[in-house]
């Protein structure tokens, strides 16, 4: 087999240590990757614990948060992480569609890196700047220009009226929607590139061939071909949006309430924990804050799963149809 | 005829749209760069890396932030990138095919995904409990468990562009796979590899959350790695919602620095892989 070995036992004998302390290191640091995971589930849960068995169901049902009184509920940062991420969702679907069009069928061939790096660096600037840029730029603009507007034209309609109502505070669950959609825009539009790229051309052409028009092309065989893909990445763009914590923490004006109005302050699970933790006094507080942040990993640890196995299987047909 | 005119109109709509869409992702890019500067450039001058973060009212630096940031960074990855590295090995190599392998790469890309609040959470019953009290130290462990999973991804996908025909000639010559591995597979990915701790690093040295309640924050000069430290991403947090002009204006200045690093870091990252190939041959 090896000639050094047969010259010379001792390095054959060396040369097989080696090989097996390698192989465990690298075998254990990969089962750490699987331990991490169990280790937060577990340790979430004991931290948890407490303040599960003191209010049972009524910790998911109750909107009431009220550290005086030692009661908490988790609604109402429940309702406030779904209704920012939604609004995250519904903004940033339809541009980073239109980002991974522009692109994958657009772009001539120079532009495409530069502005493809652009679009990328958005997800490298620190959640805590958007934070601070929202709060002092955009959160000002919206309270003078945007929000004025919206009370005025839909605030009076029936219905959808109700969630433009209230005076212009800036800051509220608006403002975090829309500061958590340019935060997820980068994520979406990414995986969307990369599922566009994955379209063949020879099914694009035939498309051309039949005398379709580009916008045809997408819209009947490419989007159709990528669809579970683009699943995968808005999923995957909502999990990030759930759990996001410093942008939202700074402009969503943690108050713990349910209101029916967007432009109104609220809360979510994660800026609950980032605000009130080092501050929170009391076992029960503290519990009910790691509860909390269990909620926050049971949804958004769903959410995640989903969308990996939806991109999973889409590699896996990628890979069979080479 | 109409027809025809209907389709070119929508077909022009929709790319007119698409390119919109475009310009408005640039243009958040463009106008968080712009704020920065234009507010954070004031402040900068030689006294923000000389003197520490000065109580309200008087004048001072952000000297123990940017050193709190650099020491936690470095311990972070120090700790967080081996492990990556070695996991990613065994999921490209020993363990391409195993059943486990599978499980890991699915728990690596939700733990990829997973809110850095909740490594902060879990950081704080883990350690900061056991020991007693806010540290430095926790605050690294915490940076470490965010870059694991990026170190596993990139590797691994990295040691997959090595080409088989490599892999194959070593082995023929008698070479044991850690042999291979460390002699020729490593060696051939340096550039990824090197490229995902870059991406690693620049993901930890600006998060927030995941050091509110393991480092916690320092208003003084402290090199020891068992308590509190001072951080950049906590001071700016701390500082731009206080009252107090001096502080908003460390805290955009602070906010310049990192982000202009992190952003540089990020695109130095890109540029290694595209100069060098992403297997390390040109």
């Amino acid at each position: 087999m090896n000639t050094a070995a047969a010259i010379d036992p001792r390095h054959a004998a060396g040369q097989r240590l080696r090989e097996r302390l390698f192989r465990a290191a690298t075998f254990v640091a990969a089962l750490l990757v699987l331990m991490l995971l169990g280790g937060v589930a577990l340790s979430l849960l004991h931290g948890a614990w407490p303040a599960l068995a003191h209010f049972k169901l009524r910790f998911l049902t109750s909107e009431v948060w009220n550290p005086v009184t030692d009661q908490f509920g988790a609604l109402a940062a429940v309702y406030g992480t779904v209704v920012t991420s939604l609004i995250a969702l519904a903004i940033a679907i339809p541009v980073s569609f239109g980002i991974a069009i522009f692109l994958t069928e657009l772009a001539p061939v120079w532009l495409k890196r530069p502005v493809g790096i652009a679009i990328e660096l958005l997800a490298a600037v620190p959640s805590i700047i958007y934070g601070i840029w929202g709060l002092f730029v955009l959160a000002p603009i919206l309270q003078r220009h945007v929000q004025p507007w919206l009370i005025d034209t839909i605030g009076p309609l029936p219905i959808v009226g109700k969630l433009f109502q209230g005076p212009p505070f800036g800051i509220g669950i608006l403002t975090a929607g829309i500061v958590l959609a340019v935060m997820v825009v980068p994520f979406i539009s990414a995986v969307t590139r990369d599922v566009f790229e994955t379209v063949p051309d020879v099914l694009k052409e035939s498309g051309y061939g039949l005398g379709a028009t580009t916008w045809e092309v997408i819209w009947q065989v490419v989007v159709p071909y990528a669809r579970t893909g683009m699943i995968g990445g808005i999923m995957l763009g909502l999990g990030r949006a759930l759990g996001e914590t410093m942008a939202v923490t700074i402009v969503i004006g943690n108050a713990h309430r349910i209101g029916s109005s967007l432009l109104a302050p609220g809360t979510t699970i994660s800026a609950a924990i980032a605000n009130e933790f080092t501050e929170a006094v009391g076992d029960l507080y503290t519990s009910s804050l790691v509860a909390l942040g269990a909620l926050l990993f049971l949804i958004t640890f769903s959410v995640i799963a989903a969308a990996r196995f939806m991109l999973l299987r889409l590699e896996r047909r990628a890979l069979s149809s080479v | 005829m109409s027809r025809r005119f209907l389709r070119k109109v929508i077909n022009l709509v929709a790319l007119g749209l698409s390119g919109l869409a475009t310009a408005i992702g640039l243009f958040f890019l463009g106008a968080i760069l712009w704020t920065l500067l234009s507010r954070g450039l004031a402040g900068m001058s030689g006294t923000l890396f000389a003197a520490m973060t000065p109580p309200p009212g008087s004048s001072g630096g952000l000297l123990n932030a940017i050193y709190g940031s650099v020491v936690m960074t470095v311990i972070g990855i120090l700790l967080g990138g081996p492990v990556g590295m070695l996991a990613g090995t065994y999921l490209a190599e020993y363990g391409r095919d195993a059943p486990v392998s599978a499980v890991i790469r699915f728990v690596n890309d939700v733990l990829l995904s997973a809110p850095s609040i909740i490594v902060g959470l879990f950081v704080y019953e883990l350690l900061v409990i056991s020991m007693g009290h806010f540290s430095a130290i926790a605050g690294a462990v915490a940076l470490a468990i965010i870059a694991i999973p990026v170190t596993v991804r990139t590797t691994e996908d990295m040691l997959n562009l090595v080409p088989q025909g490599m892999k194959d000639a070593s082995t023929a010559m008698g070479a044991y796979p850690w042999r291979t591995i460390t002699s020729v597979i490593y060696p051939a990915a340096r550039s990824g590899i090197v490229t995902g701790l870059l991406l690693a690093i620049a993901r930890i040295s600006g998060e927030t959350a995941p050091l509110l309640f393991t480092a916690l924050n320092n208003q003084f000069w402290s090199t020891n790695v068992n308590a509190p430290m001072a951080n950049l991403p906590v001071v700016i947090f701390q500082f731009a919602l206080s009252p107090y002009p001096n502080w908003q204006q460390l805290a955009w200045s602070g906010a310049l620095l990192i982000t202009l690093s992190i952003l540089i870091l990020s695109i130095t990252a890109r540029f290694v892989v595209a100069r060098l190939g992403p297997g390390g041959q040109r």
